[in-house]
């Protein structure tokens, strides 16, 4: 009888954790083996199979002498850096506005954010459409009467990367601007009813004291940002497919045609471990400070 | 300041028309792309390569969503999209079941029953949120094949399982630290043992957080696109994936209004969810943003 609650006890002392260890296992499993594991392909020479031999950085070499994958590299900081400061902008703007005592508050950010919502299977097959330059926005504008007007950026390979921007920018800008609202809400209004006393003009009120406060606030939008920027896949291959040519290629669809078109799992391999420490370099600082900041909240 | 209210006045009419004014133009370009896709799905193949993309159209048919839910082809399948939609709810319902459950206990046990080192757990659970799926992708398809899950939806399920899993506990993490420890332990004196306090305690508190959480896993399920293309082909690919191949068919005559009921089709359930729901859409969307 003794030893069985003794038992009991153990059990219930152990029960919590052995409710988390599926999870724990798959997650250990799923993400942090596989991504050794990828690790690993990417130092082989597996080309259609994986191989598990060490061919030292060889796929590396391989990867970074690809002039396809330096115009995936490129359009990345491209993409990305256009995409950030066009969403941040945008959202920004849109949240100030809206945080104005605006009536039909509610539907209108409804209709900012409904694009988050949708895949970007289905809005990239939009924006095709609209840019389509021999029916789309191209017609339109020819047809309103004026004749020469030409936007066929999406089929020129020097600006198709542009129509991603536009349409990545359409789809997240209204995450930003709900980030940015919440932020703007939790801000203290004797901070700004006391600058108005003073006589500063709401313009000047926003610019050197509400701004400066949403710091936290746009520190989350550029993170959760990048890394939308970097896993951007299918919204270019519903787009453009990566081209015309390879105008279009970006590290993730890189990764995808070189691992299941090419048979260059090795190649694939190395590019997606890229991928993996340009999203851990950027996720890790901003995952510890936010652990840290939490802890101390406790 | 008497003398100003005035012109002060005069100038608090302008800005508002201002602010509107632009508010109400953003919106018309975020609604645009929806327009265009409802009017050219209803529009004939005719109207649209005679007339304009953007008007309404003149004779209203639905010959474009009968053919996209039930006739057009993918690949050499002319079956429409109804088998791939109904591939995705078979995919959506048990993986959201699975990682909302998983999630509501993990954030439980993560809070309620602290162990050393319970925030480390937290930590690698966490950045499985920001993991870039290219990481995985190859190990994964060799794990699924000697599973035996290769191709399948079930396969899918186990995949949206594992990396839903983080976000689920975040979630439940972040909501449960916020209900007061004492309930708990008046319940544990009580003589309430772990489940008993999951189950008729913590469940019911954590309603609006369920709601969320499996808003948000459904929307990113159904909305995938990776994990269904690199890991199923043929009939037991996701919607995402065969709509992708009916927009991208380049035989013959494009039949953009197909392409675009097509496209509405696949957006539905998560338009729908959006609607009805919104605003736990939103809040589900800012939880990993903003400290609550």
């Amino acid at each position: 009888m003794f030893r069985n609650t003794h038992l009991t006890d153990r059990l219930a002392k152990w029960l919590p954790r052995l409710v988390l260890t599926p999870s724990m296992v798959m997650v250990l499993v799923g993400v942090y083996l596989f991504m050794v594991w990828t690790g690993w392909i990417s130092l082989s020479s597996s080309r259609m199979v994986p191989h598990y031999d060490f061919v030292g950085l060889e796929q590396y070499i391989r990867l970074w002498s690809t002039p396809r994958w330096h115009t995936a590299v490129i359009n990345l900081f491209l993409f990305s850096f256009l995409f950030l400061a066009i969403t941040v902008g945008t959202g920004l703007i849109i949240a100030i506005l809206l945080d104005q005592n605006i009536r039909a508050e509610g539907a209108l950010r409804a209709v900012y954010l409904y694009p988050m919502s949708l895949s970007f299977i289905v809005t990239g097959t939009a924006w095709k459409w609209i840019l389509n330059p021999d029916l789309g926005i191209e017609k339109v504008v020819r047809s309103l009467g004026w004749e020469s007007f030409v936007f066929d950026w999406i089929t020129r390979p020097n600006f198709a990367i542009y129509t991603i921007v536009i349409a990545a920018v359409w789809q997240s800008s209204g995450f930003a601007m709900a980030i940015f609202l919440a932020g703007l809400r939790g801000i203290d209004n004797s901070v700004i009813k006391a600058a108005q006393i003073e006589g500063a003009s709401l313009p000047k009120i926003y610019r050197s004291i509400i701004i400066p406060m949403l710091r936290p606030a746009f520190l989350s939008v550029i993170v959760l940002l990048s890394y939308i920027a970097i896993k951007n896949f299918d919204l270019v291959l519903a787009m453009t497919n990566g081209g015309p040519g390879s105008a279009t290629e970006v590290p993730s669809t890189f990764m995808f045609s070189a691992t299941f078109r090419r048979n260059q799992m090795g190649v694939g391999a190395a590019s997606a471990i890229m991928m993996l420490m340009t999203v851990a370099a950027i996720i890790i600082p901003y995952l510890y400070s936010e652990l840290k900041e939490s802890r101390h909240a406790d | 300041m008497p003398t100003k209210t005035g012109s002060a006045r005069k100038s608090v009419i302008i800005g508002k028309f201002i602010i509107y004014g632009s508010l109400i133009a953003i919106a018309s370009v975020y609604l645009m792309p929806l327009w265009v896709m409802v009017t050219t799905s209803l529009k004939s193949l005719d109207e649209i390569y005679s007339g304009s993309f953007i008007g309404l159209p003149q004779a209203i048919t639905f010959d474009a969503w009968a053919k996209a839910w039930g006739e057009a082809c993918i690949g050499t399948a002319c079956t429409g999209l109804k088998p791939y939609f109904i591939n995705s709810l078979m995919m959506v319902v048990p993986a959201v079941a699975l990682s909302t459950g998983l999630g509501a206990i993990n954030g439980y046990v993560l809070t309620k029953w602290r162990f050393p080192y319970h925030n480390v757990v937290f930590g690698l659970l966490l950045f499985g949120c920001f993991l870039p799926y290219q990481a995985v992708l190859l190990p994964m398809a060799q794990i699924l094949g000697i599973l035996k899950l290769s191709g399948s939806i079930s396969g899918l399920v186990l995949v949206h399982t594992v990396y839903g899993v983080c976000f689920t506990t975040l979630f439940f993490r972040n909501y449960f630290i916020t209900i007061p420890d004492e309930l708990t332990k008046a319940a544990q004196i009580d003589g309430a043992g772990f489940f008993r306090i999951f189950f008729s305690i913590m469940l019911p508190a954590a309603l609006p957080i369920l709601v969320v959480s499996c808003i948000w896993q459904f929307t990113q399920i159904w909305n995938d696109f990776l994990f269904g293309v690199s890991f199923t082909a043929g009939e037991n690919t996701p919607i995402t994936v065969a709509l992708n191949n009916i927009v991208n068919v380049t035989m013959g005559r494009k039949q953009y209004n197909v392409d675009m009921a097509a496209a509405m089709i696949a957006a539905l359930p998560t338009l729908f969810v959006y609607i009805v729901a919104g605003r736990f859409f939103v809040r589900g969307l800012t939880a990993g943003a903003v400290k609550g």
